[in-house]
């Protein structure tokens, strides 16, 4: 079964404006980050992963009356924005869930866990069932 | 080498998955560690797909592919030496050459048929079915690592890895490559007739549409379950699995639309249902039904030949296929049987005789929120005459199922149904 982890990340509080932190606690998050992927792949379980750049950097894209596209945001008001995703393939629920809360305690300041809030989706992919 | 006639890839690719299992089973037998003997034969059969299509096939595709096998072996076991011999170096630790020399085995015979053997190592209990599935498919059925990933949608740096594990789960199990005890085999043979069937059943993913180069695994499991038969040609669940796997591949055609769309079994085109496949499948379950050992894919498969029989749906025996659940139903508690014996009780007395039978499956915590259930009940409701209680059950299972084809069919019932209401 194939997940997709989304690691949403509670925007303008001070424990998640990662470019605030001290040097090494920066380092240390990314490590983690790194290691988390490496045994994502040294477990058979990869798909993909992806970080996403700021809020600052996103917009809504909608298409206009004649197709072309009319571009909104960014949007400082939005209370949790994603951060970056994981696409695992495991072999059911509670591995996926495992692997959300390793993520979710990532080293923050301090190298205290962030406790992020990682929302795990099925990615629907299931055989097809005859009826 | 005698050059010989040029031939396709394909061509090469087919001759490659039959030849894999015998090379690695000589191999491992004469070199007894199986984890190093598949790498170095998936090696072998890496450079004969690239050597091949344009060499030409040697004279003796099997003895090319033993030999250099064999030599990446021996590059392994002496790198292998040199490791052990710098850390003793270090540790100061003997080391023992002897114990990557392989042991002169005389019992080795080049025609025997180690396939069997192989899929008792690659299914074995220890693995997880994921494992279990991606190193059956390249042990025995000789796909690449990339063919498996892309069957899967992984990357191939993860399926290498997945099978990686695999073997190192095998080698930690301390299971031997050997043939089971006879207390054992029952066991293990029904693990690999497990495998095999989840590797058909993965087959039936929808591609949704994209043109990707994915193996066909329906037709990589049939090919090796009919390896099996071929060896154990007396054992009835093993003649009733490969029975399962062509009475339901005999339908692919019609099984789904142009769009990948999802075409339900009552509303096939029936002419588009393979019949020699139909045929062979029911000889094979009627011979291995004959032998009085009836065991569950005999039966699974003898439900699927009286659909099969059917000329048109209306035509399908119900009361035949009720008997045959209420026989499954008795050899084991499963719910998914208690479901589709419920959906045989509503063809055969009525829609109200089957919802009381899944009132009943609603307090069981295997089925809780699965839904086939919701798909099932929505189906009888339809037939009971409950149009709201149908909608609210279809869109309840689409929400539910993680099948693309499957969520759309059940979206587009519900929406059918409820324009048929507004219109009524």
């Amino acid at each position: 079964m194939k997940y997709m982890l989304m690691m949403h990340a509670p925007r303008g509080t001070g424990e998640y404006q990662i470019g605030s932190w001290a040097p090494e606690d920066l380092q240390a998050h990314i490590r983690f980050m790194q290691q988390f992927n490496q045994q994502l792949g040294a477990a058979g379980e990869f798909v993909d992963a992806q970080g996403l750049t700021p809020p600052a950097q996103a917009r809504l894209v909608r298409a206009g009356a004649d197709g072309t596209p009319v571009t909104d945001g960014p949007f400082a008001e939005a209370k949790e924005f994603l951060a970056g995703f994981w696409i695992i393939d495991v072999d059911g629920p509670e591995r996926a869930y495992e692997l959300a809360a390793r993520v979710s305690a990532a080293p923050g300041p301090g190298g205290a866990p962030l406790n992020m809030p990682i929302e795990v989706r099925p990615v629907m992919s299931a055989p097809l069932v005859e009826v | 080498m005698g050059a010989m006639d040029t031939v396709t890839a394909e061509t090469v690719g087919h001759l490659l998955r039959e030849l894999a299992p015998q090379v690695l089973g000589v191999v491992a037998r004469r070199h007894g560690d199986f984890a190093a003997a598949e790498d170095a034969v998936q090696d072998a059969l890496i450079a004969a797909a690239a050597q091949w299509p344009a060499d030409g096939v040697p004279e003796n595709p099997r003895g090319w592919l033993h030999h250099v096998a064999v030599r990446r072996l021996t590059d392994h076991v002496r790198s292998e030496m040199a490791r052990r011999r710098r850390e003793e170096a270090v540790a100061g630790e003997p080391w023992a050459e002897w114990a990557f020399v392989p042991p002169p085995d005389a019992e080795v015979d080049p025609e025997r048929d180690d396939t069997l053997l192989l899929l008792f190592m690659c299914c074995h209990p220890a693995l997880t079915p994921s494992s279990a599935i991606a190193l059956t498919l390249r042990a025995v059925g000789g796909l690449t690592t990339a063919e498996i990933a892309s069957a899967f949608l992984v990357p191939e740096a993860t399926m290498a890895q997945r099978i990686s594990r695999a073997k190192q789960s095998i080698r930690a199990s301390g299971v031997a490559f050997r043939e089971p005890t006879p207390a054992e085999r029952a066991e293990r043979l029904r693990a690999v007739l497990h495998v095999l069937y989840l590797i058909f059943n993965e087959g039936y993913t929808s591609s949704g549409g994209a043109a990707l180069q994915r193996p066909d695994l329906s037709s990589e499991a049939i090919r090796l379950t009919r390896a099996v038969h071929a060896l154990v040609p007396d054992d009835a669940e093993v003649a009733g699995l490969l029975a399962l796997m062509l009475l339901t591949d005999a339908r692919r055609g019609a099984r789904t639309g142009p769009a990948g769309e999802l075409i339900p079994l009552d509303a096939q085109d029936r002419t588009r249902w393979d019949r020699a496949l139909i045929a062979e499948g029911v000889a094979l379950v009627s011979a291995a039904l004959a032998r009085g050992v009836v065991g569950p894919y005999q039966l699974q498969a003898a439900i699927a030949a009286v659909h099969d029989e059917a000329p048109r749906a209306e035509d399908t025996d119900w009361p035949q296929i009720l008997a045959l659940y209420d026989v499954l139903g008795g050899m084991s508690d499963n719910p998914m049987v208690a479901l589709n014996r419920a959906i045989a009780a509503a063809m055969v007395h009525g829609p109200a005789v089957g919802l009381e039978l899944l009132a009943a499956l609603d307090d069981d915590a295997r089925l809780r929120g699965h839904h086939r259930l919701d798909a099932v009940r929505a189906h009888l409701l339809e037939r009971a005459g409950d149009r709201a209680g149908a909608i609210a059950h279809y869109r309840a299972a689409a929400e539910r199922t993680a099948s693309v084809p499957e969520r759309d069919y059940l979206l587009l019932r519900a929406a059918r149904m409820r324009d048929g209401e507004a219109g009524a």
